[in-house]
């Protein structure tokens, strides 16, 4: 946590930076110098190396969690890092070019935008290697690891739990844009309240996507959050109290309608998406039901650990519940008004879609 | 009908002045001389008093001695050395805000008053590492491999200005003739839109290919733009409020198509497009080493157009007669209608043209960030290029190497992004208030007048001008 306190921190704001800088020049100046020789640090050779997409690094999502991920390998494995952050698309090449001209070993791309980038610059370089998150080719790349995940299977626990603790009988979720990584979390959602309804004989009414006709309610972008608060405003109209937004940074958009429907009275409750947002969107950890996550720092420390070991493959990493690379994050502190039975029954639904017997599909999901 | 027949009797006699005018334009057009013109115009709009000779002559009456001062001061406080010293201002701050935000600096400060040379080099060493690492990212790279790798980070700002200058110019243009062209965005989605499509839909010979793929995007652009003419000049819109709205329109339409089967890859569902053609990309200039690709010189190509254009024209006469002030243009019998769409249909179509550097030049595919910030960015470079095409090719280079070197400052010093385009919001925000730069260096011309008392007919003028 201290990791992405401190990387918040310093993209964040940067003129809080500087006042707080400039006052504890003034404040903290009197400190004690500390001794002229500091031992320098054996670092590995080995250089890992990460390109964001235009989201950035402080977008408390999947670039975050694959920048905090490299990060804590710098620590663990003792390695050099680089980052490089694109402002817009047209920064991928430069900056994907800039990484190969600076010596890493291994490149991280974040999102399906770097797909032809990190294609065209692994051709050039084959003595490279690149690992892609969110992203397979159709066509695997000798030097290039997709880095993927089966998110609907979180997403129907999810799902399932929505349905299980609503009290209107209404869940809603709506997307940032309606492309494969976002669908399929609203597939396997749409799945688990379908399944919660078909189990229990109940109707509970989803909100904001059609898993049938594969439309639903988008915001447009991963921006604009006045755009999420309309639309979880316009959710709680039509008589929603449990809202799992898939737009990344837009997500906070809804959770601040919930926290003023909360205000005013309305027991209404958010699930977040990709990170658990109890602790990285601390903010509505008061209306935080529970998170569907994708543990991207977790995978990308293991694709760098094995390069370094010189154990890279092209295979792609699929993330599912077996392998622990999409969870469901724990309630915190809305633990006791999830009811006991609901927590077996997803204990066992879980269990089921790890060992293959409860099948989740989308057509979003990873093929392999 | 004594008082009706005043105004009948006086539009009997306007006749008079037009012919005047038509007589004194054919005078006015061959004058060679652009800056005499333009003052008379600018007196003619009302903007200062008239003066009996022309501003180009009055330095040439001037006595020897006066004539050096002002020559300094002129040097000193003119527009040039004020965007010098703007961007040497802006750099210092930066260099301080890159200092605040570094880590190093941070631990030091903690010990400030035990050992402050610590402090000092921790400042020195982050700003100028950061500008160091802006510079061989931007121009030169001593560590590169060979010429070739020394010379790449030079070939990667010309690659990033070429839209920024050719969305510049059309920017510049529209502000030339008074109208305030904020839709390059749009300009540049439309003619990504419409390039792209004709890049990867048709299959075509080499050479033709390419043409059509140009011509689809300058006419997208062209007719974009071109419609807010038509709205400006048959309804009296407002081009601000119109090009804004324009811009939303060719981005959600882009959203849209990019939503569609007809722009996606066969058999995928991302919001991005097939790979152009590689007979629909421009070339490359030297090479698969560097991104530099025809686009630029097409982008010179344009800077001389406009050049040509504005100084050399009729068309562009109009413009700019227009742009000082359109009913002086009106009353002086130019079709004000008329040049205010083709000024916005040329200025969409410039921007159109870098709508295709992007699309065949370095990106090769449709994305919905298919026009980055390039739309908003050419304003920038337009106003910091004074509005002029040689001003605005200067200041797209400039733009494209804090572009290029920003990559470099991010990897070799670890400077966020945001601090480079602070600092390029910097400069800018200096440049445009010209006063602020004067008044911190001194060189406040008014103040130096009244200093040396010797109210000359030279520091009069420029006392005006500023």
């Amino acid at each position: 946590m201290k990791n992405s306190l401190r990387a918040t921190l310093k993209r964040g704001s940067m003129a809080g930076v500087a006042t707080a800088g400039a006052a504890a020049l003034l404040l903290t100046g009197c400190g004690a110098a500390p001794e002229a020789s500091t031992a320098t640090q054996t670092a590995s050779n080995y250089k890992g190396c990460i390109v964001s997409d235009s989201g950035g690094f402080d977008d408390q999502s999947f670039n975050q969690s694959s920048y905090e991920g490299l990060k804590k390998t710098e620590k663990d494995l003792g390695i050099q890092t680089n980052q490089a952050e694109s402002k817009t698309n047209n920064d991928f090449e430069p900056n994907l070019r800039a990484m190969v001209a600076a010596g890493c070993n291994l490149t991280i791309t974040v999102g399906f935008l770097l797909g032809d980038a990190t294609k065209a610059q692994a051709t050039a370089n084959p003595d490279k290697h690149f690992a892609i998150i969110d992203f397979g080719y159709d066509t695997p790349i000798t030097n290039v690891k997709p880095i993927i995940y089966d998110t609907a299977q979180a997403a129907f626990l999810a799902g399932y739990l929505a349905a299980g603790t609503t009290k209107t009988g209404t869940v809603a979720t709506f997307g940032g844009i309606k492309i494969p990584t976002v669908t399929i979390f609203m597939d396997g959602f749409a799945d688990g309240v379908k399944y919660y309804n078909d189990q229990k004989g109940k109707d509970v009414k989803l909100l904001g996507w059609d898993k049938a006709k594969q439309d639903g309610s988008f915001t447009g972008d991963f921006e604009k959050q006045d755009k999420g608060k309309q639309f979880t405003q316009n959710f709680l109209d039509q008589g929603a109290d449990i809202v799992m937004p898939v737009a990344g940074p837009v997500g906070k958009g809804a959770g601040a309608a919930l926290k003023e429907a909360k205000a005013a009275g309305k027991d209404v409750k958010l699930i977040w998406v990709d990170s658990d947002g109890f602790l990285t969107a601390p903010d509505y950890k008061d209306i935080m039901l529970s998170s569907v996550m994708k543990l991207m720092g977790e995978a990308v420390e293991t694709v760098v650990k094995q390069d370094k070991d010189g154990r890279f493959t092209n295979a792609p990493y699929v993330g599912t519940l077996a392998n622990d690379g999409v969870q469901l994050a724990p309630f915190h502190d809305m633990d006791s008004q999830v009811p006991a039975d609901l927590k077996s029954e997803l204990d066992q639904i879980k269990k089921d879609i790890a060992s293959g017997k409860l099948k989740v599909e989308s057509a979003a999901s990873p093929k392999s | 009908m004594t008082e009706n027949t005043e105004p009948r009797h006086s539009a009997a006699t306007d006749p008079d002045p037009i012919p005047a005018d038509q007589a004194t334009a054919p005078e006015l057009e061959p004058l060679e001389d652009d800056e005499a013109f333009v003052t008379s115009l600018d007196t003619a709009g009302g903007a200062m008093q008239p003066s009996a000779v022309p501003v180009s002559t009055q330095s040439g009456h001037l006595g020897a001695p006066e004539e050096s001062e002002s020559v300094l001061r002129k040097i000193f406080t003119g527009n040039g050395m004020v965007t010098i010293l703007a961007v040497l201002l802006a750099l210092i701050l930066g260099g301080l805000l890159i200092a605040l935000t570094d880590k190093v600096v941070g631990t030091t400060a903690g010990y400030l008053f035990a050992r402050p040379s610590d402090f000092l080099t921790a400042v020195w060493s982050a700003a100028t590492s950061s500008y160091v690492a802006l510079f061989q990212g931007a121009v030169f790279n001593p560590h590169g491999t060979g010429v070739a790798g020394q010379f790449a980070p030079l070939m990667e700002t010309l690659t990033i200005a070429t839209p920024l200058i050719t969305a510049g110019l059309g920017v510049a243009l529209a502000f030339r003739a008074g109208l305030f062209n904020i839709g390059a965005q749009g300009q540049i989605i439309m003619a990504g839109i419409l390039a792209s499509w004709v890049g990867f839909a048709l299959h075509l010979p080499v050479g033709l290919h390419l043409l059509l793929v140009l011509v689809a995007g300058v006419v997208g652009g062209a007719v974009w733009g071109g419609i807010v003419g038509v709205l400006k000049a048959r309804t009296g819109a407002h081009e601000v409020i119109v090009t804004i709205m324009f811009n939303y329109i060719a981005l959600y339409l882009l959203r849209y198509l990019l939503d569609t089967d007809l722009f996606q890859r066969p058999g995928e569902s991302t919001p991005i497009s097939p790979i152009l053609d590689p007979s629909a990309v421009y070339p490359l200039l030297f090479g698969s080493q560097y991104r530099l690709h025809v686009g630029f010189l097409l982008a010179i190509a344009a800077t001389v157009f406009v050049w040509w254009l504005l100084n050399r024209s009729t068309i562009g006469f109009e413009f700019r007669a227009v742009g000082a002030n359109p009913k002086a243009a009106l009353t002086a019998g130019i079709n004000v209608p008329r040049a205010t769409i083709l000024v916005m249909t040329i200025a969409g179509g410039l921007a159109g043209l870098a709508g295709v550097a992007q699309v065949a030049g370095t990106e090769k595919v449709l994305t919905d960030g298919v026009a980055a910030t390039y739309g908003f960015d050419a304003i920038t470079v337009a106003l910091l290029g004074r509005s002029s095409p040689w001003g605005t090719f200067a200041a797209g280079l400039l733009f494209g190497a804090f572009r290029a070197g920003a990559v470099q400052m991010q990897i070799q010093t670890g400077t966020p992004i945001d601090i480079v385009l602070v600092v390029q919001s910097l400069i800018v925000l200096f440049i445009a208030a010209p006063p602020l730069v004067r008044a911190i260096f001194g060189l406040n011309p008014r103040k130096k007048k009244t200093a040396t008392a010797g109210a000359s007919k030279q520091a009069a003028t420029t006392g005006g001008a500023a």
